[in-house]
């Protein structure tokens, strides 16, 4: 290892050099490669953490760029999925993390493989179908999760720590269900760095072997509004929880293979996961062309094309995502017309 | 009578009686929110029973989902 890349990271007492060694050996999972997963894979690829897993499901785009610190124009013109584009990044930031990036939804099949061999969780998902499946995967093979969330001005994050602090489905009632998400309000750039910061600084306690400085709280803010907020929720950790108690069934690990539909946060998007996998970009690609009313791209990892007034982005997993609709059904209707 | 809410002084007006007056007062009150008031945690159904007194401390976080 060199000796003088993690100096001043080691000087820092509570880390030293047996907590860096322990970083090293570690393997964190990141779910979610867009504002807060790009913020925290640079902060853990810059602290020397052994081994990081990306998951993402999407591509860059231009709107991303305000916010989103791992990706270039150039990323953006090649329409490059966002985990590979933030490998590529964080690879360049620091050669000796192993970064395995995954092209795909955080769904039970792939997070099975992974979640018992990382050390933890970092929830940089946008919606909490996702979330309450990672807080069931957490608490099956007891990993500590840390959710972190942004709208606007104000960022909200706590760490789930299995068997200690209530787990998401104990909060279940306070999850919101249709509320504010960034399509409608927006976001400004320092609040993702706020929610990483308080995130991170957790990750690096419990991966270094810190537990007890863990703070236990909610924490959230309001950056504009000038407001910071702290409140200790162990009362809240249910008896009965089927997520976290002894009665537990892990309501969110039920299986569905059904074509499933999610309307995607901030865009005007519905992506559509159908029960097969892998597809050849190709042959999909040499059967569009026949029609030549519809426009192609393609790259390595994703085929796009626009007809009507819609633009369709196949990746190699078989998922689709519609752009131009919010309507479930008439996506499907889509996806149905040109892609079988 | 002056309370302190999410760490900021408010002056609220005698009708805000209770907690859940002052969910209503800050427009609050379809989301579903986590309060501490005086650093206790309520339940729902404590909103209502919640009397607010001058210098009370109340603390509410909600969560979002973007990220």
């Amino acid at each position: 290892m060199e000796t003088n890349r993690y100096h001043r990271q080691i000087l820092f007492a509570p880390i030293g050099e047996s907590g860096q060694e322990k970083l090293s050996q570690s393997h964190v999972l990141i779910i979610g490669a867009g504002a807060l997963g790009s913020s925290s894979a640079e902060a853990l690829t810059r602290a020397g953490v052994g081994h990081i897993t990306l998951i993402d499901r999407d591509y860059v785009e231009e709107s991303n760029l305000q916010r989103q610190q791992l990706f270039s124009e150039k990323d953006m013109e090649q329409k490059m999925p966002k985990a590979i584009a933030a490998r590529q990044r964080l690879s360049e930031v620091n050669s000796h993390v192993k970064i395995d990036a995954i092209v795909g939804d955080a769904e039970v099949d792939i997070l099975r493989k992974i979640v018992p061999e990382a050390d933890l969780i970092i929830d940089a998902t946008d919606n909490f179908e996702t979330r309450l499946l990672l807080n069931d995967m957490a608490q099956k093979y007891q990993k500590p999760w840390i959710y972190g969330a942004i709208v606007a001005s104000y960022g909200v994050t706590f760490t789930v720590v299995p068997k200690k602090t209530p787990c998401l489905q104990c909060l279940q009632e306070y999850i919101p269900v249709n509320g504010a998400t960034c399509d409608s309000v927006g976001v400004i750039q320092p609040v993702v760095q706020k929610v990483v910061s308080q995130q991170i600084t957790e990750a690096l306690k419990l991966l270094t072997g810190n537990e007890a400085a863990l703070s236990g709280k909610i924490i959230s803010f309001d950056l504009w509004n000038n407001e910071h907020v702290e409140i200790e929720v162990a009362s809240l950790r249910k008896a009965d929880c089927p997520s976290c108690s002894e009665k537990r069934s892990y309501p969110n690990l039920a299986y569905d293979s059904h074509l499933k539909t999610a309307v995607l946060c901030g865009r005007n998007t519905v992506q559509l996961r159908p029960q097969r996998k892998q597809t050849d970009l190709n042959e999909v690609a040499k059967e569009l062309q026949k029609n030549n009313q519809i426009k192609l791209f393609q790259n390595p990892y994703l085929l796009s094309f626009e007809v009507d007034s819609f633009r369709i982005v196949l990746f190699q997993d078989g998922r689709a995502l519609v752009h131009g609709t919010m309507d479930q059904m008439e996506a499907k209707n889509i996806y149905h017309r040109y892609l079988g | 009578m002056k309370i302190t809410v999410n760490g900021n002084g408010l002056e609220v007006q005698e009708e805000v009686k209770h907690v859940k007056g002052l969910i209503d007062f800050l427009g609050l009150e379809d989301k579903p929110l986590i309060i501490e008031h005086n650093q206790q945690i309520l339940q729902k159904e404590e909103h209502e029973k919640a009397v607010l007194e001058n210098g009370d401390k109340v603390e509410i976080v909600h969560f979002v989902g973007g990220g």
